[in-house]
């Protein structure tokens, strides 16, 4: 009986590392999921997906340091994750190792994100929004406009100097596993700061930020702090992408893509352990394969972004806890 | 001289599209406090009622069209979607977001994701001399459609009985729900309102940009919600002054500046406004 008590409870609080062992072993494994992926598990095409998955999961669970914990709704979180991406990519063309580049990029993008958090959070609710929203729109600018060519427009900027280490499709599987270790860092520093005292008064300035003041506490400084390191997370996200796919392309610049982890983390389910890691690979993968099986569908169910907008209008209203809440008791609703 | 002319009315002409969609925005967002990403996707719906109706019933026939597709749909999503969410703020806005994605992707599958050629009148390709600068018409035509709609809407809201209840409701919504009015029903009007505002932006750029696609209205929104924020929300004076401001100061940084330059330097000026004044330009609480 104590010892049956005590395996459920080292399965409840050991599953992840379970669960990254089975993704860890995953490019060892030649099965073949029919109807899901196309090829074997440990084929270049599939791993690709999945570690393209992985990345999402770790960038939505970052987006939720903000939304989720915190209460910041967010529009601007995209230009953090071309800062790592496009900081990267130029830093290693103009000459920098590679890890050097990524380094420096992600310190780099931090420093914007504290610097222009310092501003936005000078004003509340949806101002804030908007006021993300328009800053993450310089970025899109700047990258689209291609200012002395250092960001290749339109094109993109492809990678250049990926040490021998990750080159070729043999090697598909060494990106999937930093992919997977991005993902575990996030969730790892996400969990970390949410068990904190910390996390405990980003969860009161998101419930009331007014008592936070109340009870002697600067809410701007655990605000900015959450969106420095959210900011941080998402550049380093931004850094693994861009190696993962070999350049950084203009759309992880856009609005469309925090619209994107905005979608994953409330279909994942806000402010949850893992739901914005499954919202993040759900919606990744739905969007990578809903392409490839609507085709003969009819009108806009050929649409991915058609469907997931449909979803995810539904699950606002219908599951306010997202896929991580569906089956327990239903929360308050925020907002 | 001739070139501040022409960028003077150009950036105004601008300033003029801007005003359109952000003077929805910011009266719905001064009565029910809802973000609408799905303003631009009511422009699109405008832009493209508008480019299908042109050859049924010629432009202004069509235009009219565009705004009362814009108006009705913007009425319908109210009615339907964002009314069963009242007092849930963020759950409204998130409804918003995903309309705009599903919205960008519906009009995709029927029209096709690349920008269609718009069905321009042939007065729209014509310049006139003003002050020694040639002045694309349809710069002209959308300052005059900015000046209209801001008269149309000033008067509403000063002489009208639901004027009256909208500005009491952007003051203090509970105070006029305490008053036994039913705030609800000048929430469907202000959504129709900005609706129809909003497609005739659309109708309007497509004449402007001579093309329309389903993300143009996507787009445009982002400086509306800059126009919004400064202007100070829920004030449409403040919006009309925001939006020349910006208008004319990105058509400038354009021509004299790197490319691009204009567009950073309306968000410098964003960031400006809200170190010095957090409530935007007329002061109010946002």
């Amino acid at each position: 009986m104590a010892k049956e008590r005590v395996i459920a409870t080292l399965l409840k609080r050991y599953w992840p590392v379970g669960v990254v062992i089975v993704l860890a072993l995953l490019p060892f494994n030649g099965l073949t999921i029919p109807g899901v992926f196309d090829g074997p598990l440990n084929s270049t095409g599939v791993l690709q997906i999945l570690a393209t998955c992985l990345v999402f999961g770790g960038l939505a669970s970052s987006y939720d340091l903000l939304f989720g914990r915190t209460g910041l709704l967010s529009f601007g979180h995209a230009l953090y994750v071309a800062g790592g991406a496009y900081g990267t990519a130029i830093l290693t063309e103009a000459g920098l190792p590679l890890w050097q580049a990524a380094i420096a990029a992600v310190l780099l993008a931090t420093t914007v994100a504290a610097a222009l958090g310092a501003v936005a959070l000078r004003v509340h609710g949806i101002a804030f929004s908007m006021v993300t929203l328009a800053f993450a729109q310089v970025g899109a600018v700047l990258v689209a406009r291609d200012p002395g060519g250092v960001t290749g427009g339109e094109e993109g900027l492809p990678l250049v100097g990926l040490p021998d280490f990750f080159l070729g499709v043999q090697n598909t599987y060494k990106l999937y596993w930093v992919a997977l270790a991005y993902l575990v860092f996030v969730t790892a520093v996400v969990g970390r700061v949410v068990a904190s005292p910390t996390g405990r008064v980003l969860a009161g300035i998101r419930d009331d930020e007014r008592r936070v003041g109340v009870l002697g506490l600067d809410p701007y400084r655990f605000k900015l702090g959450a969106f420095v390191l959210s900011g941080f997370l998402a550049a380093v996200g931004g850094a693994v992408y861009v190696l993962l796919v070999g350049g950084a392309s203009p759309h992880i610049a856009s609005s469309e893509l925090t619209l994107g982890l905005l979608v994953m983390v409330v279909l994942g389910g806000p402010a949850t352990r893992v739901g914005p890691v499954i919202g993040g690979v759900l919606y990744t993968y739905l969007d990578h394969r809903l392409t490839d099986v609507s085709t003969g569908l009819p009108g806009p169910l050929r649409q991915p972004l058609f469907v997931l907008g449909v979803v995810f209008i539904l699950a606002v209203y219908f599951f306010p806890g997202g896929l991580a809440g569906v089956g327990t008791r239903p929360k308050p609703a925020t907002g | 001289m001739s070139t501040i002319v022409l960028l003077t009315i150009t950036g105004l002409g601008l300033a003029g599209l801007y005003f359109l969609i952000a003077s929805g925005l910011s009266l719905v967002f001064g009565l029910a406090d809802v973000l609408n990403f799905a303003h631009g996707w009511f422009l699109s719906v405008g832009a493209y009622a508008t480019y299908w109706a042109v050859p049924h019933f010629g432009f202004a026939g069509g235009a009219l069209f565009g705004v009362a597709a814009a108006a009705a749909v913007a009425a319908l999503v109210e009615l339907v979607m964002i009314r069963p969410l009242y007092t849930r703020t963020i759950a409204q806005v998130l409804v918003t977001v995903g309309l705009s994605l599903a919205g960008v992707a519906l009009l995709q599958s029927i029209w096709g994701p690349d920008p269609l050629a718009f069905p321009r009148p042939a007065w729209s390709q014509s310049v006139w001399h003003v002050l020694g600068a040639k002045v694309p018409v349809t710069s002209l035509m959308l300052i005059a459609g900015a000046v209209v709609v801001l008269a149309g809407l000033l008067a509403f809201l000063r002489w009208t009985r639901y004027g009256l209840i909208i500005r009491a409701g952007v003051e203090n919504r509970e105070m006029v729900t305490a008053l036994g009015i039913d705030v609800r029903k000048a929430f469907t009007l202000v959504f129709a309102i900005g609706g129809a505002a909003a497609g005739l932006a659309g109708a309007l750029s497509g004449v402007y940009l001579g093309s329309v696609s389903p993300g143009g209205g996507t787009s445009l929104l982002i400086f509306a919600f800059i126009v919004v924020v400064i202007g100070g929300m829920g004030s449409i004076t403040g919006s009309a002054v925001a939006a020349v401001v910006v208008g004319v100061l990105q058509q400038f940084m354009n021509y004299y500046g790197p490319a691009g330059s204009g567009e950073i330097c309306v968000i410098a000026l964003l960031a400006l406004v809200l170190l010095v004044r957090p409530s935007g330009l007329t002061g109010r609480n946002a």
